[in-house]
């Protein structure tokens, strides 16, 4: 299913603590790597994907998602729309259950094979972002986070 | 199931704060502190890197802060603000985080007289240049657009003329030149209007006015839209590394948000204009009322300007929520809910007569503010737009016997009561 609204998001982020980032960019400056680096630094495992490195973020990186040794929960895709169907494919041979395109892509082809194959699907959204708006910190900046509660945060910023 | 999407007034009382997670505090807490604790040297680099979001220095960020500048983007409508220390520092923030010496703006002639003095004066020194139009005919815009115009700049109510611009027709200019539309809502408040509903791009606001409502602070804000196309060739430094903040790519790396963040780290961290937790707790304070007070206030509004247009001491009235103004149609369309609550009006006398109306008030206040629950009365071409010679007050659209009247929330006959016995003190002198 499509995962568009504050709960699912939230319970999306939480359930699932290992990512596969498919595009990870080494250089500190891109918006890959910030993600990348966020996303370890607030406690989830980070397999960085990509043909061109060796180790990204002290990580080790593979070329494939499927020469992954270990499972994993969520593919999240930092690469041009007309290249994430193949992607697609590979997230659900590899059995992932979160197929999460990154911020400005969108692919109609892509989403409906993974929401086909029972995946839980996330489009145009940066998972940077969306984990700040929803546990703590991109409140800090003045962005509206959209998030109305009466409830006490369970997080310590 | 879909987010739910709130009304105004619960926006009003609860966007951008939760509890307090540390203690639970339902009030926002005021933390008056200058800086913040890194976890860890890596930590540390992180937040500078802007690579994790947290707490630095406050003269960039502060939690207290950064409630208010959540509630004014949820209530504007937009997707993300900047707080600042007074409303002059909100356009200087706004429009220097786009615009660079040889850039020009074009903008409303019809302005708050600060406003006029910063882009007339003090930006033509830093090599900007402003233009100044006939608000009344949206193609004056457009006409004086060049290649070098960066932005389109207008207040959504002209300070005193009380002019209503056409806000979908001058957007559609600033979109057709691939130019943001910046205006200053401080007059209607996102109650009463929400500029980006009408295309504008960035909204700028002196919050030590309606916002603040009780007249106790000096602020403003800043907030974009997060819909305008920084990538349309014409914003090199949305788009190219940052000089001014090692090499990050705003647009790239924060999106919809990327402008603010530029704002925040580029120009407010070096030019230092920061607002005070304290202040900001206050302008939460009268947020939360927003709504209750702005419709009183233009219910009290109409009922003064209807009086003052049949009194005979008064020459003109001008609110653009009475029927007989050229701006009612306008105002009608942009304003629903009530054109706000300042108009001008001219006393039949000429100077003289202003002097000794001011003087004749028993609890209205003769002082340079606006938006404050009290009623307010200030004769704008002695004090508020003192410093642009008459030739230039007159293209401001201030008359030497202008009164503007900022109505407040106390008993209506009581208002009434007040400015009767002025204007009958103003006839005899």
């Amino acid at each position: 299913m499509i995962v568009d609204d504050i709960r699912s998001l939230r319970r999306v982020l939480k359930a699932h603590c290992t990512i596969a980032m498919v595009g990870l960019s080494d250089n500190w400056y891109r918006p890959s790597n910030f993600a990348g680096k966020y996303m370890l630094d607030h406690g989830y495992k980070v397999i960085p994907v990509n043909p061109n490195y060796a180790t990204v973020l002290g990580e080790k990186c593979y070329p494939r998602l499927e020469d992954i040794p270990e499972p994993v929960d969520v593919v999240d895709v930092f690469q041009r729309a007309e290249v994430v169907v193949p992607i697609a494919r590979s997230a659900i041979e590899i059995g992932a259950k979160v197929f999460w395109l990154q911020l400005g892509i969108y692919n109609d082809e892509a989403v409906g094979l993974a929401v086909d194959a029972g995946m839980d699907v996330v489009v145009d959204r940066c998972m940077k972002i969306e984990h700040a708006r929803l546990f703590g910190g991109l409140n800090f900046i003045g962005v509206d986070t959209r998030v109305i509660s009466s409830a006490r945060p369970n997080w310590i910023a | 199931m879909a987010d739910r999407e709130y009304g105004i007034e619960t926006l009003c009382l609860h966007a951008g704060q939760l509890p307090d997670p540390a203690t639970g505090a339902r009030v926002p807490p005021i933390y008056q502190t200058a800086a913040y604790v890194f976890d860890s040297a890596d930590h540390a680099a992180s937040l500078f890197n802007l690579q994790t979001f947290g707490n630095i220095y406050t003269r960039i960020m502060n939690p207290t802060n950064a409630v208010f500048e959540q509630r004014m983007a949820a209530l504007e409508g937009g997707r993300a603000g900047v707080a600042v220390s007074s409303g002059m520092a909100a356009q200087l923030v706004a429009l220097l985080t786009i615009l660079q010496a040889g850039d020009e703006i074009v903008s409303a002639k019809t302005l708050y007289g600060g406003t006029h003095t910063q882009f007339a004066f003090n930006f033509r020194k830093l090599g900007i240049n402003a233009t100044f139009v006939d608000s009344d005919n949206p193609d004056n815009f457009a006409a004086a657009i060049t290649p070098n115009t960066k932005c389109l700049y207008a207040e959504s109510i002209g300070n005193p003329a009380n002019n209503v611009i056409d806000f979908e027709a001058v957007a559609q200019i600033a979109e057709d030149n691939g130019i943001p539309f910046v205006v200053d809502n401080t007059f209607a408040t996102p109650y009463l209007c929400r500029p980006f509903d009408f295309g504008a791009d960035i909204v700028v606001h002196s919050a030590t006015k309606f916002i603040c409502g009780h007249g106790t602070s000096i602020g403003g804000v800043l907030v974009e839209s997060g819909k305008f196309p920084w990538d349309n060739g014409k914003f090199p430094t949305m788009m190219e590394p940052s000089e001014g903040y090692h090499g990050i790519r705003f647009y790239e790396t924060f999106g919809d948000f990327g402008y603010t963040m530029k704002a925040r780290c580029e120009i407010l961290r070096t030019f230092g204009p920061t607002l005070s937790p304290f202040n900001s707790f206050l302008f939460l304070q009268g947020l939360e009322t927003l709504h209750v007070r702005m419709d009183r206030h233009v219910e009290n509004a109409l009922a003064v300007a209807t009086f003052l247009e049949e009194h005979p001491a008064v020459e003109w009235v001008s609110y653009p929520g009475l029927e007989s103004s050229r701006y009612f149609s306008l105002a009608q369309k942009y304003f629903p809910r009530g054109a706000s609550a300042i108009m001008s009006f001219g006393i039949r006398g000429g100077l003289e007569a202003c002097v000794k109306f001011i003087e004749s008030v028993n609890f209205l206040s003769h002082l340079a503010n606006l938006g404050d629950a009290k009623t307010l009365v200030v004769h704008p071409a002695s004090t508020t737009h003192r410093q642009l010679d008459e030739a230039a007050q007159v293209e401001a659209g201030v008359m030497p016997n202008m009164i503007r009247l900022s109505v407040g929330l106390e008993t209506i006959d009581d208002i009434l009561w007040d400015l009767d016995q002025a204007l009958a003190a103003a006839r005899s002198s």
